[in-house]
């Protein structure tokens, strides 16, 4: 009897889990991609005046697409606000979630998603102004802050400033706008939220070479695309995407030069693009010349970020730590093999 | 001997003018800003406030750029002044959202068609044009959301063949009114789920109207403002009304429903209802199912409101006099007859203040719908801003939005003010 209670559990369990298994066959019936996006992030999502969506999260998310079906516009753009973006893709609102989202441990398992690796690594950071004449963070103490009340941010400048046994003075505020008004007004000393936005704010500052945006980092926040449990296959293929692209910059492959690697002797470049004998991609249920497509559709990872966060985009953004391995950042793919 | 009379006035003196201090601007001024202590402090006072704002907003304003390609552009310019241009490059999209830019005739001609459909709701000398106010509703999803014609129009010839049903039933075989309601009600149904759908592929072949279909993703901008307040203002009055008389009810059942409705709704904040539509139901609707976003928040807000609309109307009937229940029953009206022709008339007129208040509170409510994602003015300005050609924009969109917003609003309130004075009958 009891066997039988567990069996009809099981099943249940198996038909509740089952209803998104097959994730990458909802999406070719449909014939487009659902990728949720922010409703607006400086360089990650937005719409241009045009009302075409442009950002680094699109980008990928038109590579994945391209990765699928060959075509990078096959892809449905829903801004989600962070109030209702993990409840959306549970509820199967979207196939996948680039929305500048950190992976942290209980949005991983509690929220039952699963993290497709890290396309951004930022972080928090502060902003001065230059006649100040601070040029690290362990010179900040005793100043002012504008702070963001009840955000990590604000937990994180706490631990920060304790463990370097330095003081502060937190003027709160309600959001980034707001800082920065502050900041401006003379009401803080410096002002602190993820690095990225720092930099997008300050371009446009009215003299921006009167700020600095202080070179410490001082928290982890690891930005990603993310997926819900129980489709393993949907999951490889939006990591493998995201790898692919890394890979391509490691490898120098670029959209223009992408033809002419027909004949080079890196095995993993034909493996990759397609070129080779074997059809490995065959094993996710793609076509053979998937990630040539994704890699075609916006180019390799330095590409995208060049034109949405680096000087491309006008927000100047530089590699930092999210630069490729080879060239000292932490950036790095498992072998395509 | 007639009495010598030194003078006699045969004119009437003129009158004199009036002091100085008492007409004219020096009068005007004294009589309403400076007429005592207090008046005159909080009138310096206010000036010296209007005078600050104006002193620093007419320059930002006047000076403004209009053609820059970006904020950065805007301030090496000239800093201290506004920047407009966002709105020169943004303004279709606060206007129509993410419509694609070759339709927006469509929401375009939707809008103009809104004006002339409430023109005979409105004004009663118009009230031979209510056709087209019926047909409206149709024709406006149609023009939104596109698709096919018929599917549309399919509604309308079921809902009319059902009247008409209804109407020949009660005419030839049947006096009573609930049974043949209830029949029709079946008729229209049995025509809406059976029949329409073979009809609508029938008439798509040999007639194809169509219009290209644009998603709800899609929508945005005041476009998606005036669909959601417009859409909850139309119907959340008649159920406003009903609730209202459902409170009132000799029935319990309907009674308790109405009661439990209302407080209910009265006691949840909207927002707590948008997350609902937008993030709950999904859970308990079958996965697959595309229940439309914009529907839901539709829903919702037409709820919320009808709940407030109820308890405005039911101050209207608490301040008739007892007497008009009376007198109406006396005259041998039934229950709907009185409430039509002596009750609600009079409820309504006097609710007209409270009923605009509702309406204006929830067409401004309509900007809570940035929160759950949909791109009303209100996101769309946090979008924009995220475009770093355009981030670091405050002043510049919210102006803009809140004059778009200060518009409609004003428009309804002058509506309310010049239905009150032509009803007005108590002198």
């Amino acid at each position: 009897m009891k066997k039988l209670f567990l069996g009809v559990l099981t099943a249940l369990a198996m038909a509740a889990g089952g209803t998104f298994a097959g994730t990458l066959d909802d999406v070719k019936a449909r014939g487009n991609l659902l990728c949720g996006v922010s409703t607006g992030a400086p360089g990650f999502a937005t719409v241009d005046d045009s009302g075409k969506d442009v950002g680094f999260d699109v980008d990928y998310c038109r590579a994945l697409a391209a990765a699928i079906f060959g075509d990078p516009m096959a892809v449905k753009f829903v801004g989600l606000t962070s109030a209702v973006r993990f409840t959306a893709l549970a509820a199967g609102e979207v196939d996948i979630l680039a929305r500048n989202t950190t992976w942290t441990y209980s949005r991983d398992t509690d929220l039952k998603q699963t993290f497709l690796g890290v396309n951004y690594y930022d972080g928090q950071g502060f902003m001065v102004k230059k006649e100040l004449g601070v040029k690290s963070t362990t010179e900040l103490d005793g100043a002012t802050v504008c702070i963001q009340v009840g955000t990590t941010t604000e937990l994180n400048l706490a631990d920060y400033f304790k463990e370097n046994g330095m003081s502060y003075e937190p003027v709160p505020t309600a959001d980034n706008a707001e800082s920065q008004q502050q900041y401006l007004a003379g009401a803080c000393d410096t002002y602190t939220t993820d690095a990225s936005a720092l930099h997008g704010t300050r371009v446009n500052l009215e003299n921006p070479d009167d700020h600095l945006v202080l070179p410490e980092i001082i928290s982890k926040e690891p930005l990603g695309p993310l997926v819900r449990h129980g489709d393993d296959n949907w999951a490889d293929i939006g990591r493998w995407v995201l790898n692919a692209l890394v890979i391509a910059e490691e490898k120098g492959i670029t959209k223009g030069n992408i033809d002419s690697w027909k004949d080079t002797k890196d095995a993993e470049i034909h493996r990759l693009l397609g070129t080779g004998d074997d059809d490995i991609l065959a094993m996710v249920g793609l076509p053979k010349n998937a990630m040539y497509n994704a890699i075609k559709a916006g180019g390799n990872y330095g590409e995208i970020f060049e034109n949405n966060l680096g000087a491309t985009s006008g927000i100047n953004i530089e590699r930092g730590v999210n630069a490729s391995w080879t060239k000292g950042g932490i950036l790095y793919s498992p072998p395509f093999r | 001997m007639m009495t010598k009379i030194a003078f006699v006035r045969k004119k009437e003196i003129p009158p004199s003018a009036p002091p100085i201090t008492e007409v004219g601007l020096i009068g005007w001024l004294r009589q309403n800003l400076f007429s005592s202590w207090l008046n005159s402090i909080l009138t310096v006072l206010s000036v010296y406030f209007i005078v600050v704002i104006l002193w620093d907003f007419i320059p930002w304003a006047y000076g403004g750029h209009w053609n820059t390609k970006s904020l950065r552009e805007c301030l090496d310019l000239d800093p201290d002044v506004a920047c407009f241009s966002v709105l020169t490059a943004r303004w279709k999209q606060l206007l129509f959202g993410l419509y694609p830019a070759e339709e927006y005739w469509r929401p375009t001609l939707t809008f103009i068609f809104l004006l002339l459909a409430i023109v005979p709701i409105l004004f009663p000398r118009f009230f031979r044009f209510f056709w087209f106010s019926i047909i409206y509703p149709g024709l406006a999803v149609w023009l939104l959301w596109g698709g096919s014609f018929w599917s549309i129009s399919i509604v309308y010839i079921g809902l009319t063949l059902g009247a008409l049903f209804f109407l020949s039933l009660i005419r030839r075989y049947l006096k009573n009114y609930m049974v043949a309601a209830i029949l029709a009600f079946l008729f229209t149904a049995v025509f809406l789920l059976f029949i329409s759908n073979p009809l609508v592929g029938l008439l798509n072949v040999i007639l194809p109207i169509s219009l290209p279909f644009v998603e709800s993703l899609k929508m945005g901008g005041f476009t998606l403002s005036l669909i959601v307040g417009v859409t909850g203002i139309v119907a959340s009055f008649p159920i406003g009304i009903l609730l209202a008389l459902g409170r009132q009810s000799n029935l319990p059942v309907i009674k308790m429903i109405c009661v439990g409705f209302i407080e209910f709704i009265r006691g949840v904040p909207l927002i707590t209802l948008l997350f609902v539509a937008s993030v709950l139901l999904n859970y308990f609707l079958p996965p697959g199912t595309n229940f439309d976003i914009v529907l839901r928040v539709v829903i919702m807000v037409t709820l919320f409101s009808a709940a407030y609309m109820a308890e405005v109307i039911r101050g209207g009937l608490a301040g008739l006099p007892l007497g008009q229940h009376e007198a109406s029953a006396s005259l041998g009206l039934t229950y709907w007859q009185s409430q039509r022709l002596i009750i609600m008339p009079q409820a309504l007129k006097i609710s007209i203040p409270g009923i605009v208040n509702t309406f204006i509170g929830l067409f401004k409510d309509t900007t809570l719908v940035s929160i759950i994602s949909l791109r009303d003015p209100v996101g769309l300005a946090s979008t924009i801003r995220a475009d770093q050609k355009w981030n670091g924009i405050y002043w510049e969109l919210y102006v803009a939005i809140g004059l778009m917003f200060f518009i409609f609003c004003w428009g309804m309130s002058q509506y309310s003010q010049y239905l009150e004075r032509k009803l007005k009958t108590d002198k």
